[in-house]
């Protein structure tokens, strides 16, 4: 029946149409009522409001800080990862490629776990560092306070810095050496070259690994609310939540929520098309396919000394702030020093076994995950089918649709379906997992959409033409032809969504509900009630299962690599 | 079995007319050839013929059947129009082996199991596969890939073969070796083949009919190769057939001169041409082997600007008035007339077989495929 349906209708038509309708659905039309609500009251355009709200004192002065801190990371990311990114690609250090693996890790450890690390050592006067100097050196004020814009642009910045990192560790490998080499055949000097070929080259590969951390910034939750909150600095995803949260859902709170996100997409919307221009303007350059061996410059005495840097850096930002975590996951109460008479596995009973509420957060986020990487795996491979492959009338509106995911941060996201999914249209599933489950699909379908598409690009049209001109029909041709050979790009996908899902925090703390916490919102609000300890084993938990996560995707991935 | 009918097929992308009022006929059981320059729409027709594109106009048939009539909304899907395609990039599956890729055909069209594999085998063996069966693509040379695409092609016995530049990407001892092997499967198989290409010697070699395209999409001639060959239509067709020298004509006292010069033709004004050559429209065609060297004072003046050696012939450069040709002459001819003639020298030249062209354009000297 449906089968004959689908026979009339070209399926190209019901691809397409498919495509567009969960588009709309899952992102065109939360963020649509977003810009709505911030424009409209009672059906008539309303500025002078917009402007009263943003003058308003409290959401002046989250956006400036939002600035502050975005370009604070921006900066400080990108001279750490420019820094590093030509210790490991361009000098003789030891143990290169070992470092260069190792500068990744951060990317791998949540950095709102990071942040309540920070916070265990750094706090003004329970902080353990700062306990230590005091004692130590009979300080009567804390020489560190984590609670600043400068906390928070620190903490940042150890967990946003490897964007850039990757982005010009790869280019200054794929640059063809001999660029350099003929300069230097003319007589420039190693420095005149760094500064008048290399770096001019490399602009637009940091100029994309910093607007990609600035993008992640401006749209952040996780830091800038474990440090500032307490001490009432907001930025604009902070500020959105606390007000959603304080005024239980009434509209100015609300409105005022929506203008400040309608000012996040704009933002998110300008990063991106600046980084496309620097990319396009970048993409003619000299920069060869093939790996190449470029020359290194040999570091002489400063080879162990740089060494003991970087090695001093990791340990340091990755190291002390996980095994805080532990240590202070282990504790019998918040406070106590950190010695082995102190430490218990109690707290790892109770939250993994008898507190109902931790029980649940670790089950929500493992099937919400689940299902959420598994649709969005699916749909993702849909749309990017029809917008790679198919040639039809009407793609211009989906390829629009398309870009839309990719510039919408996770905290507009979670406005949008709670303005959609709230009974406007019939539909109520606010404080369910549900609407967690679709904020999820929107959040993490540019994911889907790129790992998908790229796939699909490696797969040449003439392979399912031949297959059609065999006598296949298009669904035969699909099954048989394409999604095999798209199999590794589908996994990719899944994992790509599954890993972050399992630890996201941004959009499922403005959408829980009673009993749909997630890991992620578990450790958060347990740090918000003061249950530092729980919050830490937790935490540690989190850990424990991300990083088996990332080894068995290795393993995954790698494996059905080989398989095609 | 069939033939393939294109009645005044027109296809559009955008405000880009690619094809226009195409209109031909492809026999039962020949091997037709569409010959041009790329970006002539000859891989358009194909698709077309195909159903991997709609025409915007026209009627597309093959044999009896109607395939594609967009002033009906007729369309008759790929995988219904009984085709076998080969691809310029071979198409061949990358997860399937040598077997399942041309096994595939029977498959989709449900063949009892040992029959297809039988037919599949017996395929593979056809293209001088044998003993590869359960090779991945992977582990196949270009030239064994290729063969794997047209074992599949052939598998399912269709009505036509459609060749879109399948031999471009092969090296070009490869090249030859496969066009003797699709001429001697079009033999054995009596399929119609049509096959695209922008390489006249493939299609001088294989075909039964050539249909030589302009950069226009338009045809500019129809012919066997032999035709196509001797007597091309136009300086377009002629040159598009190897490289090509071009003189052009005017009449002086009753003798034909080149334009602008003193070099004088020892050749009578054709018969039917005298209205070109009053108008200064007449322009003479000569391939370089086309041309006898003769020592100076005979025949037409030239003087020698390159000579090269290339092993078995020797290539010049000659000027004759302002018009440089390319000359050729094969290692013996040149030792009988005393050694490869040295730059600067001056030296006659013979026309015994000059093609006669009207101007309508500019022409470009010697061009055309080396």
């Amino acid at each position: 029946m449906i089968g004959r349906l689908l026979k009339r209708l070209s399926i190209a038509e019901v691809l397409l149409a498919l495509s567009v309708l969960v588009l709309v659905v899952v992102v065109a039309v939360p963020v649509f009522l977003i810009f709505w609500t911030a424009l409209f009251v009672d059906g008539s355009m309303n500025i002078d409001d917009i402007v009263k709200i943003l003058s308003e004192p409290d959401t002046y002065e989250a956006l400036k800080n939002s600035i502050v801190i975005a370009a604070g990371v921006t900066v400080c990311s990108t001279i750490l990862g420019v820094f590093f990114a030509w210790l490991v690609s361009r000098t003789d250090l030891p143990f290169k490629n070992t470092m260069k693996l190792l500068f990744l890790v951060p990317f791998m450890l949540p950095s709102f776990i990071g942040a309540l690390a920070w916070k265990m050592l750094l706090s003004p006067y329970s902080g353990y560092i700062n306990k230590f100097l005091m004692n130590t050196f009979d300080l009567a004020d804390p020489p560190f306070d984590i609670f600043t814009l400068w906390g928070i642009i620190a903490v940042e910045t150890m967990y946003l810095f490897p964007f850039v990192f990757i982005q010009v560790s790869g280019a200054l490998e794929r640059m063809d050496p001999t660029l350099e080499e003929s300069a230097r055949i003319s007589g420039a000097g190693l420095l005149t070259i760094t500064r008048r070929i290399t770096l001019p080259l490399m602009l637009p590969s940091i100029g994309a690994g910093a607007l990609l951390v600035a993008l992640y910034s401006l749209a952040h939750f996780g830091v800038p609310a474990i440090l500032g909150n307490e001490v009432g600095i907001y930025i604009i995803p902070t500020k959105i939540y606390e007000k959603l949260h304080q005024s239980a859902g009434s509209f100015t709170a609300i409105r005022t929520g929506t203008i400040l996100a309608s000012i996040l997409v704009i933002s998110a919307g300008l990063i991106l098309w600046a980084q496309s221009a620097i990319l396009k303007s970048g993409r003619f350059q000299v920069i060869a396919g093939k790996s190449m061996r470029p020359m290194l410059l040999k570091l002489r005495g400063l080879k162990y000394p740089l060494l003991l840097v970087s090695v001093i850096y990791l340990a340091v930002t990755v190291l002390l702030p996980t095994a805080t975590i532990f240590l202070v996951g282990g504790l019998k109460t918040y406070g106590l020093e950190l010695t082995m008479e102190n430490m218990t596995l109690d707290n790892l009973k109770y939250i993994l076994f008898e507190w109902q509420m931790t029980k649940d957060s670790i089950w929500n986020s493992f099937y919400l995950s689940l299902a959420a990487a598994f649709v969005t795996m699916l749909v993702g491979t849909l749309i990017s089918y029809v917008i790679v492959k198919m040639k039809i009338r009407g793609k211009f509106i989906l390829e629009f649709l398309g870009v839309l995911p990719f510039s919408v941060p996770g905290t507009v996201i979670a406005l949008g379906v709670i303005l959609t999914w709230s009974g406007k249209f019939g539909i109520n599933i606010y404080n369910t997992a549900w609407i967690i489950f679709v904020a999820y699909i929107a959040r993490y379908m540019a994911f889907s959409l790129k790992s998908n598409s790229a796939a699909l690009e490696q797969v040449h049209d003439s392979l399912e033409e031949a297959a059609r001109a065999c006598g296949a029909t298009h669904w035969q041709a699909l099954k048989d032809i394409v999604i095999p050979l798209i199999k590794p790009g589908m996994v990719a996908a899944f994992f790509l969504i599954f890993l972050p899902a399992l630890r996201e925090l941004t959009t499922s703390v403005l959408l829980y509900g009673p009993t749909t916490r997630t890991i992620g919102v578990a450790i958060y609000t347990l740090n918000e009630d003061g249950e530092t300890v729980y919050a830490a084993t937790l935490a540690s938990v989190a850990l424990v299962i991300i990083v088996i996560g990332h080894f068995l995707i290795k393993r995954v991935t790698r494996t059905s690599n080989e398989g095609v | 079995m069939a033939d393939i009918r294109l009645l005044n097929v027109t296809k559009s992308y955008g405000k880009h007319r690619v094809v226009e009022g195409f209109t031909i006929e492809i026999r039962d059981g020949e091997c037709f050839t569409f010959l041009g320059p790329s970006g002539c729409g000859k891989t358009v027709v194909l698709r077309m013929i195909a159903g991997f594109e709609q025409p915007d106009e026209g009627e597309i048939f093959i044999g009896e059947r109607l395939v594609s009539a967009p002033a009906r909304r007729h369309y008759i899907p790929p995988e219904e129009r009984r085709i076998g395609v080969v691809f310029q990039d071979y198409a061949v599956w990358p997860h399937k082996t040598v077997l399942e890729n041309v096994i595939y055909p029977l498959t989709i069209q449900k063949v009892a199991k040992e029959e297809a594999s039988e037919r599949a085998l017996k395929t593979i063996a056809m293209v001088n596969l044998g003993g590869l069966e359960h090779r991945m693509p992977f582990q196949l040379s270009g030239g064994q890939q290729q063969r794997v695409a047209l074992a599949r092609a052939l598998v399912s016995r269709p009505d036509v073969m459609l060749l879109d530049e399948p031999l471009s990407n092969l090296d070009a001892n490869l090249r030859e070796e496969m066009r003797f092997e699709i001429k001697e499967l079009q033999k054995n198989t009596g399929v119609t083949i049509l096959y695209v290409t922008h390489d006249q010697e493939v299609a001088l070699a294989i075909s039964d009919r050539v249909a030589v395209m302009g950069t226009d999409g338009r045809i500019c001639q129809i012919g066997t190769p032999d035709e196509i060959y001797e007597q091309p239509i136009d300086p377009f067709v002629f040159r598009f057939m190897g490289v090509s020298n071009f003189l052009p004509l005017e009449e002086r006292e009753g003798r034909l001169f080149v334009r602008e010069s003193a070099a004088a033709l020892d050749h009578p004004i054709p018969a039917g041409r005298e209205e070109a050559v009053r108008k200064g429209r007449l322009v003479a065609g000569c391939r370089p082997f086309d041309i006898k060297l003769m020592p100076p004072g005979r025949g037409t003046q030239g003087v020698v600007q390159r000579s090269s050696y290339l092993g078995p012939i020797i290539d010049y450069a000659v000027t004759v008035g302002g018009t440089e040709l390319r000359v050729q002459q094969s290692i013996a001819e040149a030792l009988a007339g005393g050694g490869p003639l040295p730059e600067g020298s001056t030296v006659g030249l013979h026309f015994p077989d000059l093609k006669w062209f009207e101007q309508e354009g500019e022409l470009t000297q010697a061009g055309g495929a080396a």
